[in-house]
């Protein structure tokens, strides 16, 4: 007598997260549990090598066994039961646990961290006027960049790793080779104010990386012809401070401002398209949900080697591998923005196609700081001054969860590649990794002496680099 | 040939110090705890009643200074009845007790109804009318009386001086302090707390 005969059976179809769906319905068994969901499910996406996938049933994981996940609702036998079906990354990043070298060099603090999109490099921006690249091979001071004349407050690598950009409180921007650590080309002057942030074409609408936008408190965005070391356009409309840009992915460039609007650009002409408004404070943070996939480029997370390499290939080649990536990514639907103000509160946007928000996200106590999409898009993390960071489902803007454990205002946030793991850095001067699956803290990393301002996961997964007011940059591995 | 200056010129060269990230420039150094620590104080002094004043401290009267004892009975034996000696304010609808049982005479000479009351920032004084006695810094007792020292608060009609709240209400009545020794000048001078 075999024990599944008189178990219950389930009529099940597969779904995808758009809503097609796979195959036809068919009969299982109640206790099934994800690893045979999973079998069945890779062999009717018929893909050379099987993918992890996740289940979903009513909004719920399975994680035992169907029949636990329905434990709570009444099942219908008659019924079919959709199951959607997520893949997740391949690849698997594990958590930092140690810190294994804590960069001293900088004689104040450090404004700035960034990791350059295949992970190879290292570059700081600190109040000491100076850009710093660090060897991570070895993990010692590599080159030192000096030109600016005040704080470098933001610095942003080209798609395909090769420049660099720094923006300076003077209002100046200087473009530096991480081969050399020398300049490249022309101070770029323009901003009457200091530059907020800066933001690169997408690699796989200009494969050259030649055009850079720039965000300054003078209200202005203006975008720069880097081959040329000159202007090519100002967009001006913002009444106060532009807070943040970003350069979508479909030929749009999205700014945020302090006069509590998101105004979205065309990035041919300069032409204003829409004015998002909503807000009742200054926004402070924008995130894109391509975010994530057009700073990497044509580099892909799992193909990464235990020595980061410089991407190969011609720049027809690079711009394919970028496309690729980015439709996938993306999907069938236009790219979603999340911004996050002063008012507490975030709100879920789709800029390319209508002016009012998609959800109002409230819950936080105090004002949001950084919002991040997770790079496979499903997830929205926010840092607040609050202490806590809050967890938002990425296609509904729905509220998942809170991460508390912060002892002090949160400042900045970063996703490991497999979106599996979350890494924040605070004014406590604690690092905290977070897992996105338990929603819980995995790996809590004491060791700044003062405030941690800023923070970065190398998109190889293997570090984490933090710098902050104590001078020094720690980098973080396994 | 010549000196040079010996003046203070703007220093180019030096970054100042304290670089703090984009996200923090345009925010206010001021971290929350100092912030709780100023409320609770602030509730605390509430809850003690210490408002601050243009006179803080002044010098306690004592009975004896304030008030006189008074004699009566066939043989002026009885010494039950008091007389106040300094200036004191009694309302519109006074009307004194049967003089077999009042216990405090207040003279009629020593009552008032205006004070010259003098608007710190505007330094303009005017001469207003009293409302009441808010308090007297010597004696709960002389509050109730009505008797205005040097330190006394008390509520003047302020609808001469024509101020406005925020939501457009007419404000009528402001409190002042006492500032000098009314019964010395024969005038009440106050000055306004705003």
């Amino acid at each position: 007598m075999s024990p599944d005969e008189d178990v219950q059976r389930l009529l099940i179809q597969f779904r995808d997260e758009a809503g097609e769906s796979l195959g036809s319905p068919f009969d299982v068994p109640v206790t099934i549990t994800p690893d045979k969901l999973q079998l069945v499910c890779n062999a009717l996406l018929q893909k050379d090598e099987p993918v992890p996938l996740a289940f979903f049933v009513h909004d719920a994981e399975i994680v035992v066994s169907l029949e636990k996940t329905l434990a709570g609702q009444s099942v219908e036998t008659e019924k079919v039961l959709d199951i959607i079906y997520q893949p997740q990354a391949v690849f698997r990043v594990r958590a930092v646990t140690r810190c294994t070298s804590s960069l001293e060099g900088h004689t104040e603090a450090v404004i700035s961290v960034a990791f350059s999109p295949t992970g190879k490099y290292l570059a700081s921006g600190s109040g000491d006027t100076t850009v710093r690249f660090w060897d991570l091979s070895t993990e010692t001071p590599q080159f030192t960049a000096k030109g600016h004349r005040h704080w470098v407050l933001s610095i942003a690598w080209s798609p395909d790793g090769k420049k660099l950009a720094s923006g300076c409180k003077n209002s100046q921007i200087f473009l530096w080779d991480p081969a050399t650590g020398n300049q490249i080309g022309r101070v770029l002057a323009g901003h009457s104010k200091w530059i907020t942030c800066l933001c690169w074409e997408p690699l796989h609408i200009n494969p050259e990386c030649r055009y850079l936008a720039s965000a300054s408190k003078d209200g202005s965005v203006r975008i720069w012809d880097t081959l040329m070391g000159r202007c090519d356009k100002i967009l001006t409309s913002h009444t106060q401070s532009v807070t943040c840009v970003k350069w979508g992915g479909d030929g749009l460039i999205y700014s945020s401002s302090q006069d509590r609007t998101i105004k979205v650009w065309r990035s041919q002409d300069g032409v204003l398209c829409r004015t998002l408004q909503g807000h009742a404070h200054w926004v402070n943070t924008m995130a894109l949900s391509t975010d994530y996939v057009l700073r990497t480029g044509a580099f892909e997370p799992a193909e990464a080697t235990i020595n980061p390499q410089d991407l190969r290939g011609s720049l027809a080649e690079l711009k394919d591998k970028a496309q690729q990536r980015y439709d996938q990514v993306r999907g069938q639907e236009p790219e979603r923005l999340v911004s996050g103000s002063d008012d507490f509160t975030l709100f879920l946007w789709r800029p390319a196609e209508d002016k009012k928000p998609l959800e109002r996200m409230t819950g936080h106590q105090a004002l949001i700081n950084q919002v991040l999409f997770s790079p496979d898009t499903r997830i929205i993390a926010s840092a607040s001054f609050d202490k806590s960071i809050k967890l938002w489902d990425g296609r509904t803007g729905k509220y998942l969860t809170s991460l508390r454990g912060h002892v002090s205002a949160v400042y900045q946030i970063a996703w490991s590649a497999d979106s599996r793991l979350l890494v924040s850095g605070s004014s406590d001067s604690t690092l905290k990794v977070w897992d996105a699956k338990t929603k819980k803290l995995a790996i809590d990393l004491p060791g700044h002496a003062d405030e941690v301002y800023a923070t970065d996961w190398s998109p190889d997964g293997q570090r984490v680099a933090s710098g902050g007011k104590d001078k020094c940059l720690r980098i973080w591995r396994r | 040939m010549h000196e040079k200056r010996n003046t203070k010129k703007k220093d180019d060269e030096k970054t100042p110090k304290g670089a703090v990230p984009a996200y923090l420039l345009d925010r206010e150094g001021q971290s929350r705890a100092k912030v709780l620590s100023n409320m609770i104080k602030q509730k605390r002094k509430e809850k003690a009643g210490k408002w601050e004043v243009p006179v803080p401290k002044v010098r306690a009267q004592g009975e004896t200074e304030v008030l006189k004892v008074i004699r009566t009975g066939k043989r002026k034996k009885k010494a039950w009845k008091r007389m106040v000696t300094k200036v004191c304010f009694v309302g519109d609808g006074f009307t004194r007790k049967p003089p077999k049982y009042e216990r405090f005479i207040r003279p009629m000479g020593l009552r008032f109804k205006k004070a010259h009351v003098t608007h710190p920032e505007l330094k303009a004084t005017f001469c207003l009318p009293i409302l009441g006695v808010k308090k007297n810094p010597s004696s709960p007792l002389y509050t109730t009386l009505g008797v205005i020292t040097k330190g006394t608060v008390i509520e003047v009609n302020v609808s001469e001086l024509g101020l406005v709240t925020q939501g457009g209400k007419v404000i009528w009545g402001k409190y002042a302090q006492v500032t000098n020794n009314p019964e010395n000048d024969g005038c009440i001078n106050a000055v306004l707390l705003v």
